[in-house]
Parts: structure tokens; C-alpha cells; sequence
């Protein structure tokens, strides 16, 4: 089981949840499972198989696309957090 | 007697910035941890190099000639370092900036002479990005660099930074540097590739407060045309209490007073030390810690809470 957090743009998706539990033993898994339960979520998170293109997925606070995208282990206790690709820089 | 040459404009001392060791920091002898020190740049931010070559890159290919007026959306640094570039070159730059950045970031630019136009704060710098774009498709005479897509931003980095810090030292291991628009690590991670190819380029990345995403859907979402994520080995996202006690502990035990980003960069670049045997870490640490002063989280209770409605890098 592994806690998810979820950015407020995604809100209105899961009925207000801040942070939801999910089980799976890798990124692609717990998404699923988050799918299975919120199906709207499904269209926001993936697109064609693959996370779309402004989501970024975190797992210990790494990003998923830097370890093995939606293959990365996710182990019981860890923390996930979902965000919006944002515009950064000073 | 040779005459001495002398610098005739302060953008000739942009760049050549110090890199320093920070044996106090690092977690292990047989780790050596290195800071290079843009807050030394004539505007206080690695952004004077981008500033530079991007209005130089500009006026060579002509798309910047006499008459036209400068437009940015930034939310301090750029700003700043385009307000001294464009000074010098004779331009009037306007700042789209959002309206919650620090008052120090805000008197600075009307000082250097910029105007100032505000985006909704709770939109970040997506907001000043969006607004931005609107008014320079309304005015011709408007030029916009836009840091985001601009080539030379990279580049400056790839020339300057990357080729400074790979001509400083012998081995580089970890290069750190936090995430923004991407130019530092686009540019300079390539050249320190070129130079050592098994270098790891390490992003720290903000976790922005709810408050500052309020973008109504994943849509509008931006990822900078200039960042190619995929050329990066690891993305580390660290909280602005995180950030904070980096910076805290950089300016205890090395007496370097760095901004928020330079926390961030300390905070990750300590867990990718730890994580080697041995090696070098470099880390870029973009501004010093003087724009920062008026900001609450120095003495706030809740460091989080304190930082929550604002974007710090």
C-alpha cells in the first residue's frame, strides 16, 4: 500500500481526496488501481499506454521518468506524488 | 609598459564566476563537494549570462533593433539581469511578473529601470508566461526574449558555466542544478558530458504549494521547449522546507549566503553524495541570499505554511 498525493488539478477527480492509498508493486500498477477506482483519472494520467506528457509522477521524491517510468518499483510505505509539468525558472 | 585592458561595460565581467569547496558540508573526505557562486554575477544571478547572450544573440540576427522595447515574463532573476543588459544596450524592458514575488525582487527591477506589469500571483509563472505572450501578440514593437525557447539561453551556459567548471577541475561526478527554465542543465550539463562522460546531471526541482497550482486543468500544463527531459539522470523534487534548511546549513557551516534554489541544490546534491563511495559533486548554486530577506520563512514556525503561495525558483 502506498500513499498518493494529488495535486489540486486533479481534485475534482477523486471527490477532494489531498492524498489517497493505493496497492501495486510498480507506478503502472498503482495507477491502475487509482483508475480503477476514479476512471476519470484515467484520461488525465495516460495517454496511449504512457503518462501524459504534462504529469509527472514521483516516487521517494524522484521522478519516474529518470528511474524506469511506469516500470519503477513502488514498495509498501513509499510515497508517490502526482503533479502538473509547471513553468519554472526566475 | 603594456597598457592594461579594463572592462568598459559591467557585461564584461558576467561569467568567470568562483568555485569553491565545501569540505564542511560533505558528508565524507572522499566526497569533495564544490559550489560555483553566480550570486557573484554584476546582477547577483547566473541569469546575467542568460540576459547577455540572449540580447546579444538577438541584435546579431537583427530581430532586436533600435525602437523596440523589451517584454519578459519573469518572476525576478531574468528580470533583474535583463533590466542591467538592456540598460546598457539602450532598451526599455517591461517584466511580466507574478504579483507575489518578494519586494526586494519588485524594487530592484524599478530601480534598474523596468516597468513592471502583474500576473495573478496564484498562477505562478505559468500565469506570467501566458500573460506575457498576450500583450506582446497585441504590440509588434514588443521583442520577448522568452528565456523558455530561447536557444542562446543553453548555450550560454554550454560557453560559460559548463565550460568553466569542466576547465576548473579534472573529474566531475554529479553536476546539480536547480530546474527552471533547464538552460543550466541543458547547457552546461552537455558540455560537462562532452568532458566527462559518465557525469550524472542531477536536477533538484521545487514541490510547488497547492495554492500556487492553480491551473484549471493538466492542459495547461508547460514544459519549457529548451528542457529535454531525457537528458537528464535524475530529478529531485525537494520542498521548500527542505530548500530552506539546505540553505541554513550552507551558510552555518560554509558562511555562503545562498537564495532558495541554492538550498534546494545543497539539499540534493547531499543525498547524491551520499549515495557515492567517492567522487566529485558540483554544485550550481544560481543567487545569493539577499533578495530572500523580507520573505517570512527565516523565522516562521511552519517553514511550509510560510512559503506555500509564492514560487521560489
Amino acid at each position: 500500500m502506498a500513499a498518493v498525493r494529488i495535486p489540486p488539478t486533479l481534485r475534482a477527480e477523486v471527490g477532494g481526496a489531498r492524498e489517497l492509498q493505493a496497492d501495486g508493486d510498480t507506478v503502472a500498477e498503482v495507477i491502475d488501481d487509482l483508475v480503477d477506482r476514479y476512471p476519470p483519472l484515467g484520461a488525465q494520467l495516460l495517454q496511449d499506454g504512457e503518462l501524459a506528457p504534462f504529469v509527472n509522477v514521483y516516487v521517494g521524491g524522484e521522478d519516474v521518468r529518470m528511474r524506469d517510468g511506469l516500470d519503477t518499483e513502488v514498495r509498501s510505505g513509499d510515497h508517490l506524488i502526482l503533479l502538473p509539468a509547471m513553468a519554472g525558472g526566475s | 609598459m603594456e597598457a592594461r585592458t579594463l572592462p568598459a561595460s559591467l557585461l564584461d565581467l558576467v561569467g568567470s564566476t568562483p568555485l569553491v569547496e565545501l569540505p564542511r558540508l560533505s558528508p565524507k573526505p572522499s566526497v569533495r563537494l564544490y559550489a560555483k557562486l553566480e550570486g557573484q554575477n554584476p546582477s547577483g544571478s547566473i541569469k546575467d549570462r542568460v540576459a547577455k547572450a540572449m540580447l546579444e544573440a538577438a541584435e546579431s540576427s537583427a530581430e532586436l533593433e533600435p525602437g523596440r522595447r523589451l517584454l519578459e515574463p519573469t518572476s525576478g532573476n531574468t528580470g533583474i539581469a535583463l533590466a542591467l543588459a538592456a540598460k546598457l544596450h539602450g532598451y526599455q524592458l517591461t517584466c511580466v511578473v507574478p504579483a507575489n514575488v518578494t519586494a526586494e525582487r519588485r524594487r530592484l527591477l524599478e530601480l534598474y529601470g523596468a516597468k513592471i506589469v502583474d500576473s495573478p500571483g496564484e498562477e505562478g509563472s505559468n500565469g506570467a508566461v501566458r500573460l506575457a505572450l498576450e500583450l506582446a501578440a497585441a504590440d509588434s514593437t514588443y521583442f520577448v526574449p522568452f528565456q523558455y525557447a530561447n536557444e542562446a539561453n543553453p548555450r550560454a551556459h554550454y560557453d560559460g558555466t559548463g565550460a568553466e567548471i569542466a576547465a576548473a577541475l579534472d573529474r566531475v561526478d554529479v553536476l546539480v542544478a536547480g530546474l527552471g527554465t533547464g538552460g543550466t542543465l541543458m547547457g552546461a550539463g552537455e558540455r560537462l558530458r562532452e568532458a566527462f562522460p559518465d557525469v550524472v546531471i542531477a536536477a533538484a526541482e521545487p514541490l510547488p504549494g497547492d495554492e500556487v497550482m492553480g491551473l484549471r486543468s493538466l492542459e495547461d500544463g508547460y514544459v519549457p521547449p529548451i528542457l529535454d527531459v531525457s537528458k537528464l539522470d535524475r530529478k529531485l523534487l525537494v520542498t521548500n522546507a527542505e530548500a530552506v534548511a539546505g540553505l541554513r546549513l550552507l551558510l552555518e557551516r560554509e558562511g555562503v549566503l545562498g537564495g532558495v534554489s541554492s538550498g534546494a541544490v545543497i539539499h540534493a546534491a547531499l543525498r547524491l553524495a551520499g549515495e557515492l563511495d567517492e567522487g566529485v559533486v558540483v554544485c550550481v548554486l544560481a543567487d545569493g541570499g539577499w533578495k530572500y530577506l523580507s520573505a517570512d520563512f527565516w523565522d516562521a514556525a511552519d517553514v511550509e505554511r510560510s512559503m506555500e503561495r509564492s514560487v521560489w525558483w
